[in-house]
């Protein structure tokens, strides 16, 4: 029934929502209901349920394992990950026993995507320097491929007290976590993907989707380079879905815009207008529209750069949970089977999971 | 000595990030001859350059620096005082940084500079003729929108500098790769360049950027 080499998921950064008067919801209401919307993913056959990492007043997912083990408890089939761990403020040591405990609990669904995230609130809040990015990253994602692969780890770096010969609990009953690196347009962060053999998750926010098609063949040129095995390739987007696909935008439209007004506040970005909103639709990375519209274009970018994985950053902004759950139905029941019909001739490389990633395990590391 | 510059297409390219494998690619495809280093080994630079921008040299920045007078420093921001300050001396330097908060920390300078990061970066290399440009569009557009001159539908990109003959070189680089080319004017100007700017994310005609960074003229 299922196709087991392709991968399409969902990712929420757990958006503080609002309610039908157009007020916030409480921050304990935003998390029950987004592991409410988990369940109903994995009721409707969605592959995977992956969780962001902030550390603001409008995303409530700071804690991603622990609202993981809630969805783990509730679910059967679903795979559960974030999107992205903000690998370079963590203790990798951390990391490992929060997702290995819960693989443990969920048996053996999880997954990690890690990256240097895009917003970086979390470097003076947990007292690092975001002048050492670049260097974090490299040594946490070394440490945690480590932990990961071939304990005991004896291990030093700049930035934590050493590991001697240690075992760090629980061990993976399936020898490894699906790991994946996340990575916005960095040729560098490409190349670093590869080098440490681990999969390549390129989060996509707007433009073409055809720029990050020379990445892709960096990525491929550098696995060979490094003796690394072909590895899967995903992509992050946002989009929604509804019954039509005008129906689509009225929902999203006043959220996005909202979102985006912040972003150009904040960052200096561009403001966000219905033309680029169109625009991002047609020919752009806005999967936003009917089920046919949407599986239609998920396909085209899967053929576009090979992909194995698709996660789909659903509702952006303060969309209320009832159109959250309806979205989630539309695109397990209806987008994803359509997607698998249009991909059925597909050839990419498997996607990794526990079961079935000794031969990722067991690369060389270079 | 105009002559030779005018007819000189070497470009120089100090970050190999994305932005600058694009600038790489974009130069290259006007026929520029290019040399780009970046922060990683030689080997992965190497690697990237022939992926992303095939015909561009990988070498070390002081390589880059020998092979031409005209230099693009796109590396993040955070890290442009880690050069040399007398790098880039008699150098035309294209500023393409732009200072953001969530990747470069907190910088007061930075954060504070009343006339705009480049003149920040003028400062740090005082031999170097800076000019603020290359940094105002979305680095895919580079390849996406370039057009050749008098096409329909090409955009712009501007430019910013005290020295004017450094300013006028690196408009024709501006029009060789592909956009029409507009004078901002003083390095000050390129405040208007930048994240926050007038003009900053979005692409526009000719006329229309030059109306937004000359409201006066364009009312007068």
């Amino acid at each position: 029934m299922t196709t087991p080499q392709l991968e399409l998921g969902l990712d929420t950064f757990g958006y503080v929502t609002v309610d039908e008067s157009g007020q916030p919801l409480a921050p304990d209401v935003v998390i029950r209901n987004y592991v409410e919307e988990a369940v109903v993913a994995d009721s409707v056959g969605i592959d995977s349920f992956n969780i962001g990492e902030h550390y603001r007043p409008d995303f409530m997912d700071s804690a991603a394992h622990v609202v993981l083990a809630a969805i783990a408890a509730r679910t059967k089939r679903i795979r559960l990950g974030t999107a992205v761990t903000v690998l370079s403020t963590q203790d990798p040591v951390r990391v490992y026993t929060n997702f290995a405990t819960l693989d443990a609990v969920s048996n053996g669904r999880a997954q990690l995507v890690v990256g240097r995230g895009s917003l970086t609130e979390s470097f003076p809040l947990f007292g690092f320097d975001l002048a050492d990015y670049e260097e974090l990253f490299e040594e946490k994602l070394d440490l945690l491929t480590r932990l990961l692969r071939d304990q005991p780890v004896t291990w030093s770096g700049k930035f934590r007290s050493p590991l001697v010969n240690q075992y760090v609990t629980p061990a993976l009953p399936q020898g490894h976590i699906p790991t994946w690196v996340g990575v916005g347009g960095s040729p560098q962060s490409v190349v670093r993907a590869a080098r440490y053999g681990l999969p390549l998750m390129l989060a996509v926010i707007g433009g073409p989707l055809s720029r990050f098609a020379p990445l892709v063949e960096l990525y491929k040129r550098a696995l060979d380079a490094y003796g690394q095995p072909a590895l899967p390739i995903g992509v992050h987007s946002h989009g929604y879905v509804a019954r039509t696909d005008e129906e689509a935008v009225d929902i999203q439209w006043p959220y996005w815009a909202e979102t985006f007004e912040q972003a150009a506040r904040e960052r200096g970005w561009a403001r966000p207008t219905m033309a680029r909103f169109q625009a991002e639709r047609a020919e752009g990375s806005l999967y936003i529209g009917s089920p046919e519209t949407v599986a239609t274009k998920i396909a085209a970018s899967m053929r576009l750069l090979g992909l194995s994985r698709f996660d789909l950053a659903y509702a952006t902004g303060r969309v209320p949970h009832k159109q959250r759950l309806a979205t989630i139905e539309l695109y397990g029941r209806e987008v994803i089977p359509r997607v698998r019909e249009l991909l059925a001739d597909h050839a990419v490389p498997p996607i990794p999971s526990s079961h079935l990633s000794a031969g990722v395990a067991a690369q060389p590391r270079v | 000595m105009s002559n030779a510059v005018t007819s000189d297409r070497r470009l120089g390219i100090v970050g190999a990030g994305r932005v600058g494998t694009t600038i790489a690619r974009a130069a290259i495809a006007a026929g520029y001859d290019v040399a780009i280093s970046g922060s990683a080994t030689a080997d992965r630079i190497a690697l990237i350059v022939e992926v992303l921008a095939p015909g561009a040299h990988a070498v070390t920045t002081g390589e880059v620096v020998a092979h031409a007078d005209l230099i693009v420093l796109a590396v993040p921001m955070h890290r442009f005082r880690e050069l040399p300050r007398d790098l880039f001396a008699g150098k035309i330097l294209i500023d393409a940084m732009n200072y953001w908060e969530e990747i470069d920390g907190v910088d007061q300078e930075l954060a504070s500079a009343p006339a705009g990061t480049s003149v920040v970066v003028q400062e740090r290399f005082e031999s170097a003729r800076v000019v603020k440009s290359l940094n105002h569009i979305t680095y895919y557009k580079f390849d996406a929108d370039r057009r050749p001159r008098g096409a329909p539908g090409r955009t712009a990109m501007a430019a910013a500098g005290d020295d004017r003959a450094a300013v006028a070189v690196v408009m024709q680089l501006i029009d060789r790769l592909g956009f029409d080319a507009v004078d901002a004017g003083p390095l000050e100007a390129g405040l208007a360049l930048e994240p926050n700017g007038s003009v900053f994310g979005v692409s526009h005609s000719a006329d229309k950027l030059s109306d937004l960074l000359w409201p006066e003229a364009s009312s007068a």
